[in-house]
């Protein structure tokens, strides 16, 4: 192969680095939305306010505090761990076993509010954290990456193996596996599923409000980007299948190089649009995605 | 040769499972089948491929002449077959008499909601359900709800029955009653397939048994015959009793 | 019937309002009209056969830029009007195909991208459409009055023939298999229902009238942009206008339209920085405490029927 074809290989591998740095974050964004789903069969509409509310603890953290975003994963995971435990306790819960309909008109309509209090809070206009000290650039043979980049990347994939092994090894992940798998089986073996519940959501907006730390450093920070997350979290779910968190590894790889690749060749707006498309035939082809066991409809 | 339902090589592969495996055999218009076999041997995937709610694999089905093996529920029902679910499958919302009208309505048996529901009428007093058509479906008791189920069925004018286990969960009075109500169903010249699990119910009912295990047919013939045949006993109890029976003769 | 009195009688009442005079009385009995309309459409998908559809908005944008493109080319108003509805419909039988198969949250957001992608198309065809800027309509040559009057007509009109279509359907074979459908899809099938065919009928049924609606839409306000008539409020907003009044009935959809309207122009003209949350606040409310909507609830506090002997 001449000169011409590595250039274009090379290029070629550094979207698919670039795809690969982004999608480790969207696994990140979606795992939490899809255990909510898997286990609750609950689609969490306000699972993008968490994030964007996330990143605003972290924006703020860093800017009155001046504590890295990183280390805001943890304020920001613990504030939505209160707030989703609170929520689903005291309301979320007592539609659990509604129809569809139901469910997701009242995540919805919760949404509905949080996104209108920040919106009063913080006003629409996008809010970045510009670093005073970055990471530069990171060279990795032939490839160029932002330091800070990867760095969130590895935390976010860190994170989701630290909730994998949670899932696995402790007991109350066992028993979040357990109702997922069978929620009258569980119960029936004594698992208090109300606390499950609760815990299970927690859990869900925690993971967002840390994807929304790591993600201050990347994305600008507005409510109004809440849908694009969800968007996104609504792909990964259904390319990788429900409540599994290797499923949501998988599908936001898979979902972060397609939208590199597909932003290089068609521009970033059309590349939105270009998930969805794919979203829509893997719904057709395939509801339980491309890893995924036949989850909850 | 003018059998009612013909199965013809009819498998159902799922994974790796073959659920049902080559199965043949035909069924003759007046007759009641007993199909009957361990738990697992496919009995009701059986009836889910000749009721087109998963498509064969392969083979064919033949119900009346015409190739049924591709064709979608609905329009096997309007043919002229009816089923129950063994897990009964009512419209819970909805009055007994709108139940059963819904039977009579897309079948073609009737051409409004009304005709539908006064064909209705007929067949909850066949089946004693008379008193109480307009009680919500989700009301009504287990057995009652059996015999719902078995109206539902009726009002469609099917020629062919098939009963997923009417009596599971059923008392002995129950079990005559309803025996009773599928016997007269036969003398209206419906050609009947009962899968039952309880031997006297089948034995007392059925003209021929066809019996299935681990997919395959193993056995069919008259009920006495297959019942002693060390094929089925071993089936059922294991190797070590079809060993003792035939040791015994 | 009873269904039918009522109907007439509101209608012919609502038919003298413009006798009053008031010009902000008759915009907001259009505007309930309208959402009448899309609540009543929803309720053949969503209430009916018990499928959420999120493609309100899609068909209404949609209509709205039927009529729009095609009046740009010089055709008459009216015939535009139908135009927007048929549109609607073609589109909600071609996309109902690819989804109807989906259940529950699939199908959810099934319609839902759907919608989004339909927007994003527009907005992708600026030569036709106008794209991000969006699109002018022409302007009528009649009196403030009289132009009130006409799109209120217009609307009330609308609204009749969708609520008599409903009522229609109610009775129907159609509407007792959307319910068979609704309760038990398996074993309708099993009982000779065509539940596809079915499907598409009410998901077509969904959208004609609101394609309608958009269409008449736009030509009242003269102007639209893809944020405007692909709203996704415009999705959500039926869907709670019936949970409101009451999933599956007949004036349920109506009732929870005037409802929510009200609320709204109470909000809005009081609260305009919170009025998404006072939405979501009527939600949260309505889904914990009114599952039923108001006519079921209603309906259970009056007493029992006396039983015939």
């Amino acid at each position: 192969m001449g000169p011409a074809g590595t250039v274009t290989n090379m290029i070629y591998l550094q979207i698919a680095a670039n795809g690969l740095v982004l999608g480790g974050l969207y696994a990140c964004i979606a795992v939490g939305f899809s255990l909510v789903w898997g286990v609750l069969n609950v689609i969490n509409i306000l699972h993008g306010s968490f994030i964007v509310l996330g990143s605003y603890v972290a924006y703020f953290a860093y800017v009155h505090l001046g504590i890295h975003p990183f280390i805001s994963i943890v304020l920001s995971g613990a504030a939505l761990y209160a707030l989703g435990y609170v929520l689903q306790r005291g309301i979320i819960n007592r539609v659990v076993a509604a129809p569809v309909l139901i469910t997701l008109t009242l995540t919805f309509g919760l949404d509905l509010i949080l996104n209108n209090a920040m919106l009063v809070a913080f006003t629409a206009d996008y809010q970045a954290v510009n670093l005073a000290h970055p990471l530069g650039t990171i060279q990795i043979g032939p490839i160029f990456l932002p330091g800070d980049r990867v760095a969130a990347m590895g935390l976010a994939l860190l994170l989701t193996v630290l909730l994998y092994r949670l899932l696995r090894d402790s007991r109350i992940g066992r028993a979040i596996v357990a109702v997922r798998m069978d929620r009258e089986a569980a119960a029936l073996m004594g698992v208090d599923i109300w606390r499950i519940n609760a815990v299970t959501f927690a859990v869900g907006a925690l993971m967002a409000g840390a994807a929304g730390a790591l993600l201050s450093i990347i994305f600008p920070i507005s409510p109004l980007n809440a849908p694009l997350f969800l968007g996104k979290a609504f792909v990964v779910c259904v390319l990788g299948g429900l409540g599994s968190v290797p499923g949501a590894m998988v599908g936001g790889l898979v979902l972060g190089v397609i939208e590199s690749f597909t932003s290089y060749w068609f521009g970033p707006e059309r590349s939105v649009t270009i998930s969805f498309a794919l979203l829509l035939v893997l719904l057709f082809v395939r509801p339980s995605g491309l890893m995924g066991r036949r989850g909850y409809e | 040769m003018t059998a009612l339902l013909t199965l013809d090589n009819v498998s159902r592969r799922f994974g790796g499972l073959n659920a049902v495996d080559s199965v043949s055999f035909s069924v003759e218009k007046g007759e009641i089948v007993g199909l009957i076999g361990p738990n697992g041997a496919g009995k009701t995937t059986l009836i889910n491929l000749v009721t087109g709610v998963h498509p064969a694999t392969s083979g064919r089905v033949r119900f009346e002449e015409n190739d049924i093996t591709r064709a979608r529920p609905y329009q096997i029902a309007r043919r002229g077959l009816a089923r129950t679910f063994q897990i009964v499958q009512p419209f819970p919302k909805m009055t007994v008499i709108d139940n059963v009208a819904a039977g009579a309505l897309f079948c073609g048996h009737a051409g409004s909601v009304r005709e539908a529901q006064n064909i209705a009428r007929e067949h909850l007093a066949f089946t004693g359900l008379a008193d109480m058509a307009e009680r919500p479906a989700a009301s009504l008791t287990l057995a009652r709800r059996k015999r719902l189920e078995l109206a539902k069925s009726l009002a469609m004018r099917p020629r062919l029955l098939m009963l997923d286990e009417v009596n599971a969960g059923l008392n002995q009075t129950e079990v005559e009653d309803a025996l009773a109500i599928i016997r007269r169903i036969a003398e209206q010249g419906v050609t009947i397939i009962v899968i039952e699990h309880l031997m006297k119910v089948v034995l007392s009912i059925s003209h021929r048994l066809v019996v299935l295990h681990h997919g395959q047919l193993i056995a069919q013939g008259a009920p006495r015959e297959v019942v002693n045949d060390p094929r089925v006993i071993e089936a059922y109890l294991g190797a070590k009793y079809a060993g003792k029976r035939e040791a015994l003769h | 019937m009873r269904a039918w009195a009522i109907l007439i009688a509101v209608v012919a009442l609502l038919a003298l309002l413009p006798l009053a005079g008031n010009n902000y009385a008759l915009r907001l009995a259009t505007t309930v009209c309208m959402y009448a309309v899309m609540a009543q459409s929803w309720n053949f998908i969503g209430g009916l056969a018990g499928y959420p559809s999120f493609a309100t908005a899609a068909f209404f944008g949609l209509g709205a830029y039927a009529s729009a493109i095609l009046q740009g080319q010089g055709a008459p108003m009216l015939l535009s009007w139908a135009f927007g509805g048929l549109a609607a419909m073609a589109f909600a039988a071609l996309i109902g195909g690819a989804i109807l198969h989906l259940r529950g949250h699939y199908f959810a957001i099934a319609s839902l991208i759907v919608a989004e992608m339909l927007r994003e198309l527009i907005n992708g065809l600026p030569d036709l459409t106008g794209g991000g800027k969006g699109m002018n309509l022409p302007i009528l040559r009649i009196s403030v009055a009289s132009e009130a009057q006409f799109f209120f007509y217009a609307m009330l009109v609308l609204a009749f023939v969708c609520a008599a279509t409903a009522i229609v359907v109610h009775g129907s074979k159609l509407g007792f298999g959307l319910r068979c459908i609704q309760q038990n899809e398996d074993a309708a099938n099993i009982l000779g229902v065509n539940a596809y065919a079915y499907k598409t009928a009410a998901f077509s049924l969904s959208a004609v009238f609101v394609g309608v609606a958009g269409a008449i839409y736009a030509s009242w306000v003269k102007y639209i942009e893809p944020p405007d008539v692909f709203d996704i409020l415009l999705a959500v907003k039926p869907m709670v206008m019936v949970l409101l009044g009451g999933l599956g009935t007949i004036f349920g959809p109506a009732l929870g339209a005037v409802i929510l309207l009200a609320f709204e122009e109470l909000v809005w003209r009081n609260f305009l920085t919170i009025h998404a949350a006072a939405l979501g606040v009527i939600i949260v409310i309505l889904v914990l405490f009114l599952p039923n909507g108001l006519l079921s609830t209603v309906r259970g506090w009056l007493p029992a029927k006396a039983s015939s002997p």
